[in-house]
């Protein structure tokens, strides 16, 4: 036992990497009161439907235009309220619309008289989405289709140019906003903030750690002693692990308390999971930076590993939207297996029936990972 | 081997892809001995002592320590080595206790020996200082603390004071003088100040380009020189700093 295991080194090295680690007031900013901030920012962008504000460019038409013979100056200055400030230069609104809804949330629509080029520049810079323009007593909507912002502004404005000033959407009855747990985009994020948390804090943590102590040649200076090389390592992990279970406990407590939110399915299943997945990414973090000593290609080789899960494994939006080839590939990253497992404890009460298999592939990942890395570990 | 031959360095040789670093080097150190590896940059002096210490393998030729090999011995070598570098960054956010004592860890040795090694590099005011905020003088002096925990056998000592104003290398020289005094720990110390191999070691080592120039006492290798800064302008025909 002694021989596999040296308790004392273990427990002086995961001593001195927990010290080192709560010591710098940078981790106290960006591995705990960043992600809450994030959960808050997002949670409240998405949970709570505030007043929005869209701005829209009209161009200033050389031909003389009145109500009579332009669609859209009709509108705006008998549908709209004139805002008394307006400045000829163009730098503030001249109309203002409003679409009160309280369930979908009001909508201000300003619109600003510009002429092309000034109107094309705010596009350009994404003060507007939208522009429109009347072309012989026409309306002409100018955007971009694939901007799904824009093309909404263009939906909820077209149907009202020629309709009151203030609007009321109608059939609002047929409407039921998703209320029950589970069902919100916070209830959808929250674990997915969860598992981006382990994922960015052990590849950052554990692989940029290692690769700086090589470069500065603490490598080099601990393994000319009797110290065990797997103990290093472990001690790196679990100093990890406890960062990352703290972070994620914080996060989960917020959720419940500010979002309401409920664990439906199994804590202790969700537990081994998360250890899971923190297994997963260690032994990936240890072979990422099992021999580069160059801090910037450590950069490099963990945003190559990390950048990809970030935008393709659904932590903010379902990766469903992908192309349905590129689906089978995806649901094989680390990060989208951790991430389902985890929202479907969350959200649809999964127990350990459901998350057995994630929690086996991900396990060996880490384990075969790990000893692939310690296996050709550079250590000078 | 001799019963007082610590290190037996036997036809050593190494190369580094298309550079030959150590060129049939042959060396013996004994017990207590402090000798110097003196030379210019790219002389071979690190590699020669990265060999002796266990982390690079000779090409051909052979080392023994303790007229043990590194293959199957290395836990055991480990306990007998005590290794310093010019510059290792050692862990910042841990106060000078706390670093000896994780590095005491590796030997299984308490908090007496950390205080006693605190001591001997003269700490004593900044035991509870965070290593970044110690001068390059002392985060040097503690490296060679660190080195000294477990009363090494052989000092293995790489460039220790490079970069350092001369009161702290001074100091740092007082360090292993009165380490030759007290212990039996025989010395390898890599550097190009001469000044330093004449008051520290009883053996100096000259090398260059991977092959040794000339070896012996301070007195045999000033027998017809007045200074190793001559004798190596003879021998290379250039100074050591070019």
């Amino acid at each position: 036992m002694s021989k596999i295991l040296k308790l004392n080194q273990l427990r002086h090295l995961t001593t001195a990497y927990f010290l080192e680690l709560i010591r710098e007031p940078g981790v106290l900013m960006w591995g705990i009161v960043f992600p809450i901030l994030m959960s808050l920012g997002l949670g409240l962008a998405f949970t709570k439907k505030t007043d929005v504000t869209r701005k829209v460019a009209v161009i200033r038409s050389e031909e003389i235009t009145t109500s009579e013979n332009s669609q859209l100056y009709s509108f705006l200055n008998n549908k709209c309220k004139i805002n008394t400030y307006s400045k000829e230069a163009g730098d503030d609104y001249r109309w203002i619309f409003e679409i009160a809804d309280n369930k979908l949330g009001n909508t201000k629509f300003l619109f600003y008289e510009l002429s092309y080029d000034d109107a094309i520049v705010l596009l350009k810079r994404g003060t507007v989405s939208l522009i429109i323009s009347d072309n012989h007593g026409k309306t002409e909507y100018h955007f971009d289709p694939v901007n799904s912002d824009a093309e909404l502004t263009f939906m909820k404005i077209s149907p009202h140019i020629g309709t009151g000033s203030v609007m009321v959407s109608e059939n609002t009855e047929v409407i039921k906003p998703l209320t029950v747990a589970g069902t919100r985009y916070i209830d959808f994020l929250i674990p997915g903030i969860i598992t981006l948390g382990v994922m960015m804090s052990t590849m950052w943590g554990i692989s940029y750690g290692i690769i700086e102590k090589r470069s500065k040649k603490l490598l080099r200076r601990l393994v000319a002693t009797p110290m065990k090389k797997s103990h290093f390592l472990i001690s790196l992990i679990t100093v990890r692990v406890a960062m990352n279970i703290f972070e994620a406990a914080i996060i989960i407590l917020f959720a419940i308390l500010v979002f309401k939110m409920e664990i439906q399915g199994s804590i202790a299943a969700m537990i081994i999971l998360f250890l899971a997945g923190n297994i997963a990414f260690s032994g990936i973090a240890v072979l990422v930076s099992s021999h580069t000593s160059n801090t910037e290609v450590g950069n490099g080789l963990i945003n190559f590993i990390v950048t990809p899960m970030m935008v393709l494994s659904g932590i903010f939006f379902s990766y469903s939207n992908f192309p349905e080839w590129s689906l089978p590939v995806i649901k094989l990253f680390p990060l989208t297996m951790l991430t389902d497992s985890m929202r479907s404890i969350f959200n649809e009460g999964a127990g350990f029936p459901e998350t057995v298999l994630p929690v086996v592939i991900l396990t060996a990942t880490g384990v075969v990972f790990f000893a692939a890395g310690l296996k050709i570990f550079k250590w000078h | 081997m001799t019963e007082n031959n610590v290190i037996e360095v036997i036809d050593v040789w190494k190369a580094f892809k298309t550079v030959q670093a150590v060129k049939g080097i042959s060396l013996n150190i004994l017990k207590g001995q402090f000798v110097a590896l003196l030379g210019p940059n790219g002389a071979g002096k690190t590699t020669l002592v990265e060999m002796i210490e266990g982390i690079q393998k000779p090409d051909r030729g052979e080392i023994t320590i303790m007229g043990k090999h590194w293959k199957g011995n290395e836990d055991e070598l480990r306990r007998m080595i005590g290794l310093a570098l010019q510059e290792t960054r050692l862990i910042d956010k841990l106060r000078v206790t706390e670093t000896l004592a994780l590095f005491a860890s590796f030997f299984n040795l308490g908090k007496k020996r950390v205080d006693e090694i605190i001591e001997l590099v003269g700490l004593e005011e900044k035991r509870k200082s965070y290593v970044v905020n110690l001068s390059g003088g002392q985060r040097q002096r503690l490296a060679i603390g660190i080195a000294l925990l477990n009363s090494p056998a052989i000092l293995l000592l790489d460039e220790p004071t490079t970069g350092l104003d001369p009161n702290a290398r001074r100091e740092i020289w007082d360090i292993l003088k009165k380490l030759k005094k007290l212990s039996e720990t025989s010395m390898i110390l890599t550097t190009h100040y001469m000044e330093e191999a004449e008051k520290l070691c009883d053996y100096i080592v000259i090398l260059d380009n991977g092959i040794i120039l000339r070896e012996g006492s301070l007195d045999q290798l000033l027998a017809e020189n007045r200074s190793l800064d001559d004798l190596f302008v003879a021998l290379t025909g250039r100074r050591i700093y070019e």
